[in-house]
């Protein structure tokens, strides 16, 4: 995804906090419309960088551009965009209709036009009527949804938010997160994204940038990321993921082959990844991927024998851990309940058989 | 009702000390407008009757109202300036960077502890050496030092209280500092420069010390109290001028903790639940 003018390009940007530096070398364009998401554990340098995109910090090195305008040197209250706080930052001497409308002081509009605006913004985070309130009358929900009214209505061309559902509970979160989808949608403006939730980002997003230590690890589509993650850090960090010790015994355009821990010798695409004949690294494959079967399967497929270490009724799913001769750790295999081919009792120390599609083994870039 | 809990629990013994404690503070002082009320010259016990005769010559006195008036003055023009200093000194240390942060509060504070007296004398030569007559700005600048601590802590809670990004988003929204400033941080902290405006102007409004080495023939209301005080006919006037301050000054310094409090309590209310949207 490139395209000539994207809405946010941020180039060889770098931030050094005295020798610390908290931003290492990012360049990310973000196209127009695009529900981008910057998504880390904390510290990893994620909200710095929405806060460069704000202009609230400086860029030590490289440069921002918004809209193709370069940003160095140019205030917060001169860009183009507008952000939700986590905190919501809701002025609490104003009500909600003040609230709203503070952006609007320098457009000097007529007092019904300016409060049409508002009536507009207030029907569309669905909080009609509730114009006269004050900040300490709304519960999170509703200030939330007065934070985006608030930044919504000066029209940005880019809406940045810094991790705004954090505070709510998971069954209000979840209704944001469609909101803020319909909202995305129906607006058509560009989104900047912050999230330590792999789930809300895998949700919610066009594409996610993985974030760790003050770099960007991988760009990619959610399905892209959870499918072919292109490192340990980037596969553990999205949902479960098994990786087996491997070493690279031969390569041939786009494929590797394999000496896999517990597994034999295996022919996998490589994944992007830069690795030559002798090199360490692994094999990362998803719990939900592996296939248990109580007897051998008899098709001729490839399988591999181990022993049932460990089984957890999840009700839609359970959770096996299954020992596997040569792999040092139980690998974990997830099925739905709906589609589990036996009734037999899964009984500790069984012996049973992992399948898995050829396409499920990943190859990652790092050891 | 939270008295249930370990921690609210009444504990007899220390409500007895603090009803102890309280007496023996504020009995002397309520001798002050008992004996203002008493139909005698001498301050003594059993009371002769009820006079108002002391209130009424006090206010036939132009020397009273002069005084008073000089206190006013000075005291308006302290409560402004150390307010606005007040501001500045607790915007920047919560903030901006300072290096030695906890240093500069140290230095604003000190005024509280180090002895009127020393200060008193200090300006005095300080300004007679620069060649400055003494007059009641000479005064205002004594109480500046002394009003300063009172307002930078009265507002130093309102500016850390307020959350940093109700500034950012501001400036997200399109405020430059200035307009900032006025819409959003301003009215914010609104409760605590009224409270410190109070606070400073009833502070100026009964200090000695400074007024005692720095007044010139202008004086304040305290200084007029003690120069009165060697003539012991006029003790009861002084007494019912002295009542007067009193209540003057409890009922500022109580408004000014009632509204420092406004707004910082308000954020203890619990939010309604949300309503149900159709």
């Amino acid at each position: 995804m490139t395209s000539s003018n994207p809405i946010i390009s941020i180039q060889s940007v770098g931030k050094s906090y005295g020798s610390f530096r908290a931003i290492k070398e990012i360049s990310l364009d973000i196209e127009h419309g695009e529900f981008f998401s910057l998504l880390g554990a904390s510290g990893c340098g994620k909200t710095t960088l929405l806060r460069m995109l704000a202009g609230f910090e400086d860029v030590t090195d490289g440069a921002v551009l918004i809209d193709g305008e370069d940003m160095t040197g140019v205030p917060p209250f001169l860009r183009p965009v507008n952000m939700v706080f986590q905190s919501y930052a809701i002025f609490p001497h104003l009500n909600v209709t003040d609230n709203i409308g503070y952006g609007l002081r320098k457009q000097k509009l007529p007092k019904a036009q300016r409060q049409e605006m508002i009536d507009e913004m207030l029907s569309l985070v669905q909080l009609d009527g509730y114009g006269a309130r004050r900040a300490n009358q709304l519960s999170g929900g509703q200030r939330q949804r007065i934070a985006l009214a608030r930044a919504l209505i000066m029209k940005p061309k880019v809406l940045l938010l810094d991790e705004p559902l954090g505070a709510l509970d998971k069954h209000l979160r979840e209704q944001m997160q469609l909101e803020l989808r319909r909202l995305q949608q129906a607006l058509g403006i560009t989104f900047v994204f912050v999230t330590h939730d792999q789930e809300e980002a895998l949700t919610l997003s066009d594409r996610i940038a993985v974030m760790s230590g003050g770099a960007v690890l991988q760009v990619d589509t959610p399905a892209g990321l959870y499918e072919h993650p292109r490192t340990r850090e980037v596969a553990s960090f999205i949902g479960h993921m098994n990786f087996l010790e491997a070493r690279v015994t031969g390569r041939k355009n786009g494929h590797a082959t394999l000496d896999v821990a517990g597994l034999g010798t295996l022919d996998v695409p490589a994944n992007g990844a830069a690795l030559s004949t002798g090199d360490r690294t692994s094999i990362a494959v998803r719990p939900e991927k592996l296939r248990l079967h109580h007897s051998a399967p008899e098709n001729g497929q490839r399988a591999v024998q181990g022993a049932l270490k460990m089984t957890t009724y999840l009700g839609e799913r359970s959770h096996f851990h299954v020992e596997v001769p040569g792999c040092d750790r139980p690998l974990a295999v997830s099925a739905s309940n709906a589609t589990l081919q036996d009734g037999r009792a899964n009984a500790i120390g069984q012996p049973v058989w992992l399948t898995w599609a050829a396409d499920s083994l990943i190859m990652m870039n790092d050891t | 009702m939270r008295s249930g809990s370990y921690i609210t629990r009444p504990n007899r013994t220390l409500q007895i000390y603090a009803c102890v404690f309280l007496v023996v503070l504020y009995v002397p002082v309520l001798f002050i407008p008992l004996f203002s009320f008493n139909d005698s010259i001498y301050v003594r016990f059993p009371l002769q009757g009820f006079t108002t005769n002391w209130y009424v010559d006090l206010m036939g006195r132009d020397a009273v109202w002069d005084a008073m008036w000089n206190s006013v003055r000075v005291g308006v023009c302290v409560a402004v300036i150390s307010t606005v200093l007040g501001v500045l000194t607790a915007r920047a240390i919560t903030r901006n960077r300072i290096p030695g942060q906890n240093a500069v509060v140290a230095f604003v504070m000190l005024p509280l502890v180090i002895p009127g007296i020393i200060f008193g004398v200090a300006l005095l030569v300080l300004l007679s050496r620069l060649g400055i007559p003494l007059s009641l700005y000479t005064v205002a600048l004594g109480h500046l030092i002394v009003c300063m601590p009172f307002s930078v802590a009265t507002l130093l809670p309102r500016f850390e209280g307020m959350d940093g990004s109700m500034e950012e988003a501001s400036a997200d929204l399109g405020e430059n500092g200035w307009w900032t400033f006025w819409r959003v941080t301003f009215p914010i902290v609104l409760p605590g420069i009224v409270a410190s405006l109070l606070l400073t102007f009833i502070v100026s409004f009964d200090e000695f010390i400074m007024a005692f080495f720095l007044s010139s023939t202008e004086t304040t209301l305290p200084i007029y109290i003690w120069s009165q005080l060697r003539f012991p006919r006029e003790f009861p006037s002084v007494l019912a001028l002295s009542s007067i301050i009193l209540t003057v000054s409890f009922v500022l310094v109580f408004i000014a903790l009632w509204i420092g409090r406004t707004g910082l309590i308000e954020k203890d209310h619990p939010r309604p639940p949300e309503a149900p949207k159709s």
